[in-house]
């Protein structure tokens, strides 16, 4: 018996923006009248390490989507999408941003970073479906790079049980007014990358 | 007016508290527990109550039970590690008891997601003989933080509420109500013999402490957090957040299982004798400490000694944290049904680790670099708790024990024999939190190490709160700046310089006069926290490599997330926040700030 209506999880590197798109999420569904709950990353992983947010709309139990449960996985960042792959339920998709933060084991030189078909294979193995986008470049599009999160949640507003009207109202409570503008075109060109 | 919004379980209790009509709120930061105050800060606009950082947990209990004795509602708010800090403070409050309502949050870190190590706080409250209230998620939390006042002073006892990660941090629709207006009654009603904890006065407060328990007891049982669903002959007792995880998976499995959920100590006993005599079997399910399971192998003695008892041993793990995978393995063992095999993720292998490091520009860094430049290999390098023990893979961080045991540590390893350099560090607010004793005990038993404070004038780690060396308050007002460097003379320090890392020449000059200092010397390495310099709107020119680069690496190492190497030369990325030491490490003077 399922135990929510839709578990996702939220990947990405500390600073990326991961907290937002589950405020929004979150504060969208209270809107919409349904139970949500999740379970976020703060303190020690935040200075550049890997971060992860857990997401359950229609949930009345624990905040923290089961391993293979995650019917959407949304990756910030490429390696952090195969990090966190195994969240992914076998019917699930992976919804992934493919321009890569280099970890500091990277950039000193100490480890390597695999080049993205081999990042996005396993990946394509452990879900139905994997949606890869440059939200980077969508976010710049829209007017700044920092929107990039708010790509990604257009993208997802098309696989969560949540109105595109209430994300947005939502979206409008948490971003300053004078960078609503540009984070609803940020919104609407991540939405349409995966019509 | 009631309405729903989308809360962090830490703002969820700073409702509840102020739903309770809370008059003070002390806390010292500390991951999970930092944002009650946050939250408080940003709702108390009217500061119609008092809500401070104070020096360290155990002062900011001391002035919660201040408050309290003075009819104000208080509460006090840590992490786990933080208690232990409180506990002398904690032990003797359950004594002497309360004014108005009392409440210590204590937030607990199964799996150390940010802390040294993973104690659970429910032996603290058994160990005091007070109650304990264990929330499994946000609206619970905010419930139980305004009854804990009640209960505090029903039974005139300091009342735990003990959040873990998973519940300070996680987020949950809520339900919130208007504020209570605020218990600030502003008198002290002498009582030595309820304030004054002299023997004769102790003796009977102890007696008067252990007949509490019982009403305690009797009171909780009825408590909504305690609720027991008696069905199938096979049942389950968790707590806490591991009753949500075992009632998703009685869901899920739709088996016929007995339940009692927990969520208030001391525990329910009739509901566990009554558990116990209905079922043949059980599993207790809880975090970290065998707490519940130890009371009902106890309590099964009279209830029903033949009752299976099944727990830590083999089904259920005494460290890290739960989740529902393993809870639901647990209950299938239990009935004898499949577990579900781990999910394994090998291509992960293919990913580089990505740890967690220092900012791009963080001058700790750089005094970590020049310490390491002057004091060599071979010397010891004690640290402490902050950002700074991210940089262990500097050499320079060789001890992290507890907040300010640097110092005590380097004594130690002197006075144990150690003729190598000692230099430890410890950050501004981890000194002045509990390494200002140290430095004492240093200068008074003649310790010859050196100190150094890396005061980036905030406390990072935990997301920025202001301390006393900050000139400013929890609320944002300004207060006296206490200076570091009088304080180090004052206790006794010989040689106390400051420097500024960003200047490498200098900061090695003076760790070099450290060192050959006879006796104890301190130097404190002043730069604001990049995070904290830009909030504030500094912002300096950034660096990049010139032709010049001869491809040695030796900026590589430094290890500035900013550097980057490709083809055979040395790259600066965005990141870079312009501290310059890259430039006056570079021995081919390759690096420059760009010109605007
Ligand atoms: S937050 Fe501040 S102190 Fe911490 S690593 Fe970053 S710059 Fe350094
Ligand atoms: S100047 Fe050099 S060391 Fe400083 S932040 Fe920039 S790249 Fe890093």
């Amino acid at each position: 018996m399922r135990t929510s209506e839709c578990d996702m999880v939220i990947a990405g590197v500390g600073g990326q923006g991961v907290i937002l798109i589950s405020d929004v999420i979150g504060r969208a569904a209270v809107m919409a009248g349904k139970p949500v709950c999740g379970a976020e990353t703060h303190g020690m992983a935040q200075r550049g390490g890997s971060v992860i947010n857990h997401t359950r709309i229609g949930c009345r139990f624990s905040p923290m989507v089961a391993l293979g449960g995650a019917d959407v996985l949304v990756a910030l960042e490429p390696g952090e999408a195969l990090r966190f792959a195994h969240f992914l339920s076998p019917a699930g998709v992976a919804l992934v941003n493919t321009r890569p933060v280099l970890p500091s084991t990277v950039t000193c030189g100490i480890a390597d970073y695999p080049p993205l078909p081999e990042i996005l294979a396993p990946l394509k193995a452990q879900c139905s479906k994997v949606l890869a986008m440059d939200a980077t470049a969508l976010a710049e599009k829209a007017g700044t790079a920092q929107a990039m999160n708010v790509v990604m949640l257009g993208a997802l507003a098309r696989y969560i049980p949540l109105s595109e009207e209430l994300i947005v109202q939502a979206l409008s409570l948490v971003v300053p007014p004078r960078f609503l503008e540009v984070n609803k075109k940020a919104f609407a060109l991540g939405k349409a990358e995966v019509e | 007016m009631f309405v729903r919004e989308y809360l962090l379980g830490n703002a969820a209790i700073a409702r509840g508290l102020l739903e309770a009509g809370v008059g003070l709120v002390a806390g010292y930061p500390g991951t999970p527990s930092s944002e009650i105050i946050e939250t408080l800060v940003d709702l108390n606009s009217e500061r119609s109550l008092h809500v401070e950082w104070s020096v360290n947990e155990k002062v900011a209990l001391e002035v919660a039970a201040g408050a309290s004795w003075t009819g104000s509602r208080a509460a006090v708010t840590m992490k786990h590690v933080g208690l232990n800090v409180a506990a002398d403070a904690f032990m003797t409050l359950a004594y002497l008891g309360v004014g108005a309502g009392l409440v210590v949050i204590c937030a607990d870190d199964p799996y150390c997601h940010s802390s040294q190590n993973e104690q659970d706080s429910r032996r603290y409250a058994q160990f005091a003989g007070i109650p304990c209230l264990d929330p499994k998620n946000p609206g619970e939390a905010k419930e139980m933080a305004a009854f804990a006042f009640e209960l505090s002073e029903k039974f005139n006892i300091p009342v735990m509420l003990r959040p873990t990660t998973r519940v300070s941090h996680a987020r949950a629709n809520v339900e919130i109500g208007p504020d209570e207006a605020h218990r600030r009654q502003g008198k002290f009603i002498k009582n030595p013999a309820r304030r004054v904890a002299l023997p004769t006065h102790a003796r009977p407060l102890h007696s008067e402490l252990l007949a509490k328990q019982a009403a305690m007891e009797e009171a909780l049982e009825s408590a909504p957090w305690n609720r027991l669903a008696l069905r199938g002959k096979v049942g389950i007792i968790a707590s806490g957040i591991a009753g949500l995880y075992a009632e998703e998976v009685i869901f899920e499995l739709d088996e016929d299982i007995s339940f009692l959920c927990i969520g208030a100590y001391p525990l329910p006993k009739r509901l566990i004798s009554r558990m116990l005599s209905h079922v043949s079997r059980v599993l207790v399910i809880e975090e970290l400490e065998p707490v519940v399971e130890e009371q009902v192998q106890i309590l099964a003695r009279i209830a029903n000694p033949n009752v299976e008892i099944l727990g830590k041993e083999g089904f259920i793990p005494r460290e890290g944290e739960l989740d529902y995978f393993l809870v639901r393995n647990a209950i299938a063992r239990m009935l004898g049904k499949a577990e579900r095999q781990a999910l394994q993720n090998p291509a992960v292998s293919i990913l580089p680790p990505r740890p967690p490091s220092l900012c791009a520009g963080c001058s700790h860094r750089a005094t970590y670099y020049a310490m390491r430049k002057v004091f060599g290999k071979k010397a010891i390098y004690p640290s402490d708790i902050g950002c700074y023990t991210m940089a262990v893979n500097m050499g320079t961080v060789d001890t992290c024990l507890c907040m300010g045991a640097s110092i005590t540590l380097a004594s130690g390893i002197r006075f144990g024999g150690e003729t190598e350099g000692i230099c430890c560090s410890l950050g501004d607010s981890t000194f002045l939190h509990g390494g200002m004793t140290g430095l004492l005990n240093a200068a008074y038993n003649k310790a010859r190490i050196t100190v150094t404070i890396l005061d980036n004038s905030t406390t990072a780690m935990t997301g920025h709160q202001p301390n006393p060396g900050t000139g400013m308050t929890a609320t944002g007002e300004a207060t006296v700046q206490v200076s570091i460097e009088a304080l180090a003379r004052a206790l006794g320090a010989g040689m106390v310089e400051t420097v500024d890392p960003y200047h490498m020449d200098e900061t090695i000059e003076s760790f070099q006069r450290a060192k050959e200092y006879p006796g104890l010397s301190v130097i404190i390495a002043r730069q604001p926290c990049v995070i904290k310099a830009r909030r504030s709107g500094a912002r300096r020119k950034p660096f990049q490599v010139s032709e010049d680069c001869i491809g040695c690496k030796i900026c590589l190492d430094f290890g500035c997330p900013a550097i980057e190497f490709e083809r055979d030369m040395a790259r600066i990325n965005a990141l870079c926040t312009g501290c310059g030491v890259c430039a006056a490490i570079c021995p081919s003077s390759a690096i420059q700030e760009v010109a605007r």
